[in-house]
């Protein structure tokens, strides 16, 4: 699986201590640019995104609340990084009381090193996964196949890019890239299970992959997640998701190995009533999404036999160590701030060049991989303010951005480059008008992206997108896909002569 | 990795040494202003809520009088032409609708789940807000696999069951998580998925069709 890192370039340096250096980039296949001319597309996309924005403000306006429990949110998070030493031993003791084992990884290498032996060591070829953006992020499936072991995607959509492998497009996500004949002409090809006469309803062809599936769940015996949350007193770990395939990878299997960043963390079991409010709300508009699983250790006689939990730091203590930054570490991963970003909308996705894409991605990713890596995301954006104000743990996004500006800026003129005479405002200027292709759109869409902060859905029901859950990935993929990515169009637009 | 725990938390304590060394994790504040209960509905206001969002989700509501409750789910199971439920070991006898073939789960093999035509259970309460049932592992609720694997799932709630907010049913089952290690599971709706073109299908992993007994 290789969608969302394809637009990055490959890195000439590693500057920060323990994040894994990210395999070679590709730069964008023809498939990409197929897609992007395919006006039919983007406007079913964009009427997607502006469904889900408009009955995310709707659910939110349900609760006369929401307000004290974003400050909660943001408050419970806050008290977490101050004491994250004490919380992370206190989450070690209690999933060790609970009957589990805690790992610890520094970076990527190690965490896919501690889950590749403990799968190893269960003689497992084949796990079962549920889509978890801390294992995209340290390519894990990637390291397991160098094992020789296969890691089974269970979302739909990942299925369904996993199948169509060997195909220049899956770098984007089939549910909106390929159309419901081509994933039945894929299924048919790849799948025991797709009879003769199957259809090219969506409906039929989720039977497939349920019937697919379901003898992997049946069979597997290590299955592997990510972690929503984490609770220090308690050690209780939870998943939120839709299909079920969550359900099924955290209490079929004997063994369940949990991998999740060491910020997922909350103090107490409590704080939960605060979380599963925000997150399903804020995330696929929904007062509640079908499934949460939260186990503690291992149950008596329900579930996994065993479990691990691994503790992955990855440049996340880069960011703790930021003060101004810290705050990006409260993120829940929810993706409002993708969906009423202005500069997000035009560029895609994928522009971002990291799983983390859209505002969060904007100042997550350079405090993760380093100012000289990614020193342009925080130029991708108009400080227009939406992010801010739709996150439910406050995150103030612009105000982080324009602090990375200035570390960018230090950086760069320690290099001696032109931009360090310009100065942030104005490269900033450059790379909107970039974007947005004249000062007028660019204005237009940040009136439009105030505006949208409070959008109204009136009358009519809108259907729910479940799936999108799933998908804080998805969401991002939903997005149109730039013909070149914003940091590669940084890098032209920064060269000498055009900027000056 | 021992060496790793060592790194990382010495690498957090090197982040962190704007914080004073004095401070407690209580010192920083954390108001929790959200509503905890709903002061202002009636019973009778919550448990129709509670159908209200069960049906949002295109899940079935059956509301029925505690005597007619084994007919109902009989009419239901005939209805959806079931004939062979797993249910836990400890369902009320109250319940059990004639008729129908109920396999009792003592630790079936999921090969053996996967063959039942559904799962009759029960539940630790639910949450009106929200449309939610949550399930305990209890003796109700039954292990997390038998309400996961068949395809059809009858679940019973009555009405003193469910709840008004979101945080009365976090603090109803903290108990059991600290006592038991309860798994908790909280269903809302049947399970469902848009990544066809986005078409919603209900149903792919977990349960397609959510049939709530609601008994008052
Ligand atoms: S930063 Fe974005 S994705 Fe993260 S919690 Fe805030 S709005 Fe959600």
């Amino acid at each position: 699986m290789d969608r969302g890192r394809a637009a990055m370039s490959a890195p000439t340096s590693l500057p920060v201590a323990g994040s894994r250096t990210p395999g070679p980039r590709e730069p964008f296949p023809d498939a990409a640019r197929r897609a992007l001319a395919d006006e039919q597309l983007r406007h079913n996309i964009g009427h997607a995104t502006k469904t889900i924005r408009e009955k995310r403000a709707r659910v939110v306006g349900e609760l006369p609340d929401w307000e004290a429990l974003c400050e909660a949110g943001r408050a419970i998070k806050e008290r977490v990084l101050r004491h994250l030493d004490d919380y992370l031993v206190e989450l070690e003791t209690s999933v060790q009381r609970a009957g589990g084992h805690v790992h610890w990884a520094r970076d990527a290498d190690e965490a896919n090193r501690v889950v590749g032996d403990l799968v190893a060591a269960h003689g497992a070829e084949e796990v079962v996964k549920v889509k978890s953006i801390t294992t995209e992020e340290t390519q894990l499936n990637e390291a397991l196949a160098e094992r020789g072991i296969h890691c089974w995607e269970t979302d739909l959509a990942q299925l369904i890019i996993q199948l169509g492998e060997d195909s220049p497009s899956h770098i984007l996500v089939p549910a909106i890239h390929r159309n419901r004949a081509e994933i039945r002409e894929l299924f048919m090809r790849t799948l025991d299970e797709a009879p003769d006469d199957l259809s090219d309803d969506p409906r039929a062809l989720a039977e497939v992959a349920r019937r697919h599936l379901r003898r992997k769940f049946l069979a597997a015996k290590v299955g592997i997640s990510g972690a929503n949350f984490a609770v220090a007193e308690t050690g209780t770990v939870s998943v939120v998701e839709s299909e079920g395939n969550g359900r099924m990878c955290t209490s079929l299997p004997e063994v369940l190995i949990s991998v999740m960043g060491i910020e997922k963390l909350i103090p107490r079991w409590q704080d939960f009533e605060v979380y599963l409010q925000t997150l399903p709300r804020s995330s696929t508009a929904e007062r509640m999404n079908p499934y949460t699983s939260l186990w503690t250790g291992v149950a008596p006689e329900d579930g996994p036999r065993e479990f691990h939990l691994v503790l992955v730091d990855n440049g996340r203590t880069n960011v703790l160590a930021d003060v101004v930054g810290r705050q990006a570490l409260n993120c829940i991963r929810c993706s409002a701030c993708l969906n009423v970003c202005p500069v997000y909308e035009r560029t895609g996705g994928h522009a971002y060049g990291s799983v983390y894409p859209g505002p969060i991605g904007a100042i997550l990713t350079p405090m993760l991989e380093g100012i000289d890596r990614a020193g342009s995301l925080p130029y991708a954006s108009s400080l227009c303010g939406a992010c801010y104000a739709v996150c439910p743990v406050k995150i103030d996004i612009p105000r982080v951005l324009v602090h990375l500006r200035h570390l960018e800026v230090e950086h760069t003129a320690r290099e001696g480059g032109l931009r360090a005479r310009l100065g942030p405002e104005r490269v900033a200027m450059r790379v909107m008008a970039g974007v947005f292709g004249s000062r007028r759109r660019y204005e237009a869409a940040q009136r439009a992206a105030r505006l949208g902060q409070w959008p109204l859905a009136h009358g009519g029901r809108i259907q729910r997108l479940p799936g999108m859950l799933a998908g804080w990935t998805t969401m991002r993929d939903l997005r149109p896909v730039p013909a070149e990515s914003f940091r590669e169009w940084w890098r032209r637009r920064s060269e000498p002569g055009e900027v000056g | 990795m021992s060496d790793a725990r060592a790194e990382i938390l010495r690498r957090v304590r090197a982040a962190l040494v704007d914080v004073p060394a004095g401070e407690d994790p209580e010192d920083v504040a954390v108001a929790r202003g959200y509503r905890t209960r709903d002061a202002e509905a009636s019973r009778e206001e919550i448990v129709d809520r509670f159908c209200a969002m069960v049906e949002d989700y295109n899940a079935q509501v059956h509301r029925v009088a505690a005597p007619d409750l084994a007919d109902t789910i009989g009419r239901l199971c005939r209805e959806g032409r079931l004939r062979q439920l797993v249910v836990p070991p400890a369902l009320p006898e109250q319940w059990r609708p004639d008729g129908i073939e109920l396999v009792e789960d003592h630790d079936l093999e999921v090969s053996r789940l996967d063959g039942m035509d559904g799962v009759l259970s029960g539940c630790a309460s639910a949450i009106a807000q929200t449309g939610t049932i949550v399930l305990d592992g209890g003796a109700r609720s039954g292990r997390r696999a038998i309400t996961l694997v068949p395809d059809h799932h009858l679940c019973v709630v009555e009405a003193e069951q469910v709840l008004a907010l979101v945080p009365e049913a976090i603090a109803r089952v903290a108990g059991a998580v600290r006592e038991r290690r309860a798994p908790i599971t909280l269903v809302s709706g049947p399970s469902a998925t848009s990544d066809i073109e986005l078409d919603r299908v209900e149903g792919v992993h977990g349960p397609r069709v959510l049939d709530v007994v609601l008994v008052e």
